[in-house]
């Protein structure tokens, strides 16, 4: 039986698409650790950065360990993500989404003393979104509201 | 499937499509942006500025639809040589674009005031960033195509094809790699945003997303109008030489 032009052509198509698509996620799946833009802290207690080598931690501000110097501009706060902890000191102006509890980028590098010296901080906001009369609820009333509400 | 490629149906059934699109779209759109950036409550850390979400998270969408549509239309005109599909494909790149940049710049306005960064080479960011570069090398090479003698469209067929990988690389860039983007806060089913955010914000996509197909519906009309028209003078210069 003849295959069809049409048909033969559909064939090659969807087999040049997986092997694509295949070689993509390949691809992806070999830059997992390239790619990421942040080491969070069990990266860095894992397999810690050389001293002075540029690098950006991402993690949570751990509640109840914000700092300021006496001098009113350094601060320090740990950065957690469950599993482990790094130390952070920062002098500067904080985004005002820094708060305790909340995510946070620290563009650093790692000092000798095992405390990561950062240069610049941004903020992250996680994927909850909750309006503001909500806002003296904690962020685990928050989310059961939000649940609530779909 | 293969009725609608005929192209005179295709217009008959365009002509009343494209206005009802357009005009339902507009009318949604306005309503939910009046809702969104009026109506809808600030958000508990962001404040204000989660308001500039009613246009990004729209056009985010429609950025990568448009290219969706390309590889669709692709895949049809390689397989089954459609007269539509090339046509259709064109009409979506133009659309596509402007929204991934709209994308990129409410992004950009938005990531200042929330992460204190206008722009960050994190995966999410710069997967759109190349969506956007995409969209304008197919142009160029769809425009090439054409303006060769006859049209000939697989070459931007196959790109159209092979440029839809960065598809799913945009989407799970914020799920395989640590990302400055949060990950998605819709996903299958579920909802990691309060009702307040998400009524707007959805009724902001469908009204969108019906200004995009009316836009692409449109633009096909004026490219078949277009070839209609070269053919019409063709043949005219062919008969005056002829006689």
């Amino acid at each position: 039986m003849a295959v069809k032009a049409k048909h033969q052509r559909l064939i090659l198509l969807v087999v040049a698409l997986v092997v694509l698509i295949g070689a993509g996620l390949l691809a992806a799946w070999a830059l997992r650790n390239q790619a990421s833009y942040f080491y969070v802290p069990s990266d860095i207690v894992a397999r810690p950065p050389e001293p002075g080598r540029a690098v950006r931690l991402g993690g949570m501000v751990e509640k109840g360990s914000l700092k300021t110097a006496a001098d009113g501009v350094t601060i320090a706060f740990v950065v957690q993500d469950g599993k482990a902890k790094v130390p952070v000191t920062f002098r500067g102006i904080v985004p005002s989404l820094f708060v305790e509890g909340s995510g946070v980028v620290a563009e650093g590098r790692m000092g000798t003393d095992g405390i990561f010296v950062a240069d610049n901080l941004l903020a992250k906001h996680d994927e909850n979104y909750v309006p503001r009369e909500m806002q003296d609820m904690t962020k685990d009333q928050a989310k059961q509201v939000v649940a609530e509400t779909q | 499937m293969h009725g609608f490629a005929n192209p005179a149906r295709f217009l008959r059934i365009a002509r009343w499509l494209m206005p009802l699109c357009m005009g339902v779209g507009l009318a949604t759109a306005a309503l939910a942006l009046g809702w969104g950036l009026i109506l809808a409550p600030a958000e508990r850390l962001q404040g204000e500025t989660v308001r500039i979400m009613y246009l990004h998270v729209p056009s985010a969408w429609l950025g990568m639809a448009g290219w969706m549509g390309i590889a669709g239309a692709s895949f049809t005109e390689l397989v089954w040589r459609h007269p539509l599909s090339a046509i259709a494909a064109r009409a979506c790149a133009v659309p596509g674009a402007v929204f991934t940049a709209v994308c990129l710049v409410t992004g950009s306005l938005w990531g200042r005031p929330a992460w204190g960064t206008w722009w960050v080479w994190d995966g999410r960011l710069t997967s759109m960033l190349v969506l956007l570069f995409l969209y304008f090398g197919w142009m160029a090479l769809a425009q090439a195509s054409e303006s060769s003698d006859g049209g000939e469209n697989r070459a931007p067929a196959i790109f159209g094809l092979v440029g839809a990988v960065n598809i799913p690389i945009i989407h799970y860039s914020v799920i395989w790699w640590n990302s400055q983007h949060q990950p998605p806060s819709i996903t299958m089913g579920k909802s990691a945003m309060s009702g307040d955010f998400l009524i707007p914000l959805l009724a902001a996509t469908l009204g969108f997303t019906l200004i995009f197909a009316g836009v692409v519906l449109a633009r096909m009309r004026a490219i078949l109008a277009n070839q209609q028209a070269e053919a019409r003078l063709r043949r005219k210069a062919f008969s005056e030489v002829e006689f």
